[in-house]
């Protein structure tokens, strides 16, 4: 566990650098985290995935496998890799501030 | 006498491990629990960013036919694991059952049906090829296939495709 600041506030990010309390969250935040993830900017596509990821963990207590994601919040799968290059369930909930998925799919 | 060898560092200062950065991963049964692990690790890989390549042979390649695909079983007989007597599970029907079993508990775990799931390995930039000589071994035809395999390939390209990944059969 560690603080860091981020965007003018100090967080908590826990090992594998996410956000331990995710009610600390914010666009400005998110914008920040995606600059640290090597994404220039963040667009209406992006926020679509973001605010799915943060519904899903509110609601149920863990974020969204990566087949309800796609299915549920309207970014198909290629899309989704456009938008989050690289490994996209772990950016995505980076910069979503919530915790790191444990699904396998 | 010189002590300067003595000076030296006598252990390598220890390299973090390499991560893993493609893979090329062989499924060669029919079974459904021969085929989902070979498709998770691809589709796991990509979403790690790891590059996969996935390659279909023997009854392996009843996974990539379109007419088969999403009729996979897992066998009731001669398979101890299951734990099921073998001359229950010789009844007919048990296979179907068990693997309608199997497939309400994965679907539960969101493991999508073997034809979304070669969808979202192809759409995630994963590739999927079938192998020359199983393809004519079946008397297979093109149309046969399911429009995610990329290309019908030998052995020879399948190495050529594996360069530089970890190869896994399974």
């Amino acid at each position: 566990m560690k603080e860091r600041e981020i965007a003018g506030k100090v967080l908590e990010f826990d090992d594998e650098n996410f956000m331990v309390n995710y009610k600390d969250w914010d666009a400005s935040i998110a914008t920040a985290l995606a600059s640290e993830e090597g994404l220039q900017a963040l667009n209406d596509r992006h926020f679509v995935v973001l605010d799915f990821l943060r519904k899903t963990y509110e609601e149920k207590g863990t974020g969204p496998t990566m087949r309800r994601l796609t299915k549920e919040s309207g970014v198909p799968t290629k899309e989704l890799y456009a938008l989050f290059p690289g490994a996209p369930a772990k950016k995505a909930a980076r910069i979503a501030g919530i915790p790191k998925p444990h699904g396998c799919i | 006498m010189s002590t300067e060898i003595l000076d030296q560092p006598v252990v390598e200062k220890e390299k973090a491990p390499e991560p893993v950065k493609r893979v090329s991963i062989i499924i060669s049964r029919g079974t459904l629990d021969g085929v989902y692990p070979g498709l998770i690790m691809a589709n796991g890989a990509r979403m790690e960013g790891i590059e996969a390549t996935v390659f279909f042979t023997f009854f392996g390649m009843n996974a990539v036919l379109k007419d088969k695909m999403d009729k996979l079983k897992v066998a009731t007989v001669g398979n101890p694991a299951m734990g099921m007597p073998t001359l229950l599970g010789a009844i007919p029907g048990m296979s179907a059952f068990a693997s309608k079993m199997m497939m309400k508990e994965m679907d539960k775990l969101d493991i999508p049906p073997v034809s979304e799931f070669l969808e979202m390995i192809e759409d995630s930039g994963g590739e999927v090829y079938a192998c020359k000589a199983a393809f004519e071994m079946f008397h297979l035809k093109k149309e046969d296939l399911c429009p995610q395999v990329k290309d019908i390939i030998t052995i020879g390209d399948f190495y050529e495709k594996s360069a530089g990944a970890q190869i896994i059969f399974t």
